[in-house]
């Protein structure tokens, strides 16, 4: 019975192409925005994410105090509260898994005729475990290097563009620092920017030591501005972010009534706004892209309404030789719902070939899931039943006489 | 005696208007048995239209009983109504009703949609309904292509195709010249001689004659009901 009345549906969306077509446009722009807006916001969440992960996950940077010097006060960074035995402290406590002392500037760098400026990181090797960083040629110096301080660097895919001619292998070659020289020992994995814009692989890496003895300098030996560190996990952050102020006012030996003298600051709270942000835009678009498909909805009403008017006759005959009411309910609704399927099938096809075509284009990140696909091809077979209820309620509501006489 | 086809008793049907309850019918009573061939005839307004709604059971009565092949349909839900339409009563219509865009094979063989026949099934009925009417050779026509007393032809085709137990004509012959009027009204005759039992509304006295009983609406009663006893002699053979 069903198959004769596919049959009849089918039969029906034929007879009247152009009326067809039109009913499917409505649905056709409605499901392929939806999936293009979605395509593109969830695009912009995993550009978001990619730029997250290169800072590295769960990370805490622990900043010394400022000082006061005969009323001067100084910003955060400046006092020399934090020093290396703070960061082999905290290395001891549970769910941490990587602490890292850094003390980073930005210096000249030299290489033959070539200078360059680009961000001076002296820290230890757990830097670059806490910050997910990997190399592409070369090696990580060791806890070795920081304790004899030896003149080795690891240089970002940036700085090593600027110094080397494109074809030359940084790897070996000695550049210099404020007249120090170092070995490059390996070339950094680009990691793009940052959430601030800046680019995170103009960057040399050295040992602590040999950055404050040989580049920076410092007034108290072994105290470092900031400290990198990483919990073990999300969940663990609050509790880490405890015992960390604990462990350091401990040792700090500050008073109750005495105030912090570092600051530790959370940078995945940063990353989650930016996460949140994208994550808003992405639900805005979906519920543009949604209005579009309930427009398109209504248009299958309200071409279903008129259909119904215009085949009224029809109807009432249909009627007159035994179709009951729910057959003539079942031929209206199938209908809607066949218009509105190969609407979406149609809108599915464009609003993914445009995605790809956007992305073709502009090189803007496109995501088309699964899951998104499936949720508006299932909204618009439910929008197709839900608008094309009333029409084929009405249809089968009709008196058989009424409908015969109908002109 | 054959068996009762029709049985009517005290059938009425008031409509609700603006100026109040319209009788239309005032308690009919009428059986018309197996084989019988009944032209119901009056003017407008005599109710002869509102009692063959109720009998092609499109219309409920208000008071009274109707008796279709002895089940009472008087008080049934629309389903049961719509079913017997599809297996009971084949329609014909003054304007032939067929579906403009569906080919005369399909047309034919809609009421086999609503008996849930498979579409193979239902086309190659619908065209051995269509060479019992001289149509053989149209199946894949569609209605505007033919002549209006083919599409009449094709109409009683598609009344045929459930074999019911009764035809319901309503004017059939009210679209068409006198020819043609004549030649539909011999094929009634013939499916008539193969007893299908057939009742037809017209106004017309010379399509009447063809009827072998004759009744007579007025005023929402029955005012005459007689036996046309020379209808099978002016009856020509059938010419398809």
């Amino acid at each position: 019975m069903l198959g004769a009345m596919l049959g009849e549906a089918w039969h029906a969306m034929g007879c009247n192409r152009m009326r067809t077509a039109l009913t499917m446009l409505g649905m056709v722009i409605g499901v392929g925005s939806v999936v293009l807006m979605m395509a593109i916001g969830q695009g912009a969440q995993y550009a978001v994410a990619q730029t997250i992960s290169t800072m590295g996950s769960n990370l805490y940077i622990l900043i010394s105090g400022s000082t006061n010097t005969s009323g001067v006060r100084t910003g955060s960074g400046f006092g020399p509260t934090l020093n290396v035995a703070d960061a082999e402290a905290i290395a001891e406590l549970d769910d941490i898994s990587n602490v890292a002392p850094v003390h980073q500037g930005t210096q000249q760098l030299v290489y033959g005729a070539k200078n360059w400026s680009a961000t001076v990181v002296g820290t230890t090797p757990a830097y670059l475990d806490a910050r997910a960083w990997t190399l592409t040629s070369g090696y990580v110096f060791g806890e070795s290097d920081v304790r004899s301080a030896t003149r080795v660097a690891l240089i970002g895919r940036t700085a090593a563009e600027n110094l080397f001619e494109p074809n030359e292998d940084p790897l070996g070659k000695t550049i210099r620092i404020r007249q120090t020289p170092f070995v490059i020992i390996g070339t950094l994995g680009a990691k793009g920017q940052n959430l601030d814009g800046r680019d995170q692989d103009d960057t040399i890496i050295i040992p602590l030591t040999t950055a404050q003895r040989k580049v920076f300098g410092v007034p108290f030996a072994g105290s470092v501005r900031t400290v990198v560190l990483q919990a073990s996990s999300a969940e663990a952050m609050p509790a880490v972010e405890k015992s960390v102020t604990a462990l350091l006012r401990q040792r700090h030996r500050l008073r109750e009534d005495m105030d912090n003298d570092f600051y530790i600051r959370n940078l995945a709270a940063a990353a989650d706004s930016a996460a949140e942000t994208t994550r808003v835009m992405s639900l805005l678009l979906g519920a543009i892209a949604s209005v579009s498909l309930l427009v398109g909805g209504i248009g299958i009403m309200n071409i279903m309404l008129v259909s119904v008017t215009e085949r009224t006759r029809e109807i009432g005959i249909r009627m007159a030789i035994g179709a009951r009411q729910k057959d003539i309910l079942t031929q209206f609704l199938l209908e809607a719902i066949m218009i509105s399927i190969a609407g979406c099938l149609i809108g599915l096809v464009l609003g993914i070939s445009s995605a790809l075509l956007i992305n073709a284009i502009t090189n803007m990140v496109i995501v088309i899931s699964g899951g998104s696909v499936l949720v508006a091809f299932t909204v618009a077979a439910g929008v197709g039943v839900f608008f094309g209820f009333y029409p084929a309620r009405k249809a089968a509501a009709l008196d058989p006489i009424e409908a015969l006489r109908y002109q | 005696m054959p068996e009762a086809v029709i049985r009517v008793a005290g059938l009425g049907k008031s409509y609700v208007t603006a100026a109040g309850l319209f009788p239309a019918l005032k308690g009919v009573d009428l059986t018309i048995r197996r084989g019988e061939f009944v032209a119901i005839m009056g003017p407008s307004g005599s109710g002869k239209s509102t009692f063959m709604n109720l009998l092609g059971c499109l219309d409920t009565p208000t008071m009274g009983d109707y008796y279709l092949v002895e089940r009472n349909v008087a008080h049934m839900g629309s389903d049961e109504l719509a079913i017997l339409r599809n297996r009971t009563i084949g329609f014909v219509f003054q304007g032939f009703n067929l579906l403009p865009r569906m080919s005369l094979e399909d047309n034919v063989a809609l009421p086999l949609v609503y008996s849930g026949i498979e579409r193979e099934v239902r086309r190659a009925k619908g065209r051995q309904m269509l060479a019992r009417v001289g149509l053989d050779g149209y199946a894949k026509s569609l209605p505007a292509r033919i002549s209006g007393g083919q599409q009449q032809r094709v109409a009683i085709a598609r009344a045929l195709i459930n074999s019911p137990r009764l035809i319901l004509a309503d004017e059939p012959t009210g679209n068409l010249d006198s020819h043609t009027g004549e030649e539909i009204m011999a094929l009634f005759g013939q499916l008539n001689d193969e007893g299908i039992t057939i009742v037809l509304v017209t106004h017309e006295a010379d399509i009447a004659a063809h009827a072998k009983r004759q009744v007579r609406f007025f005023d929402g009663h029955i005012v005459s009901d007689i036996i046309n006893d020379s209808a099978t002699l002016a009856r020509k053979p059938a010419s398809c």
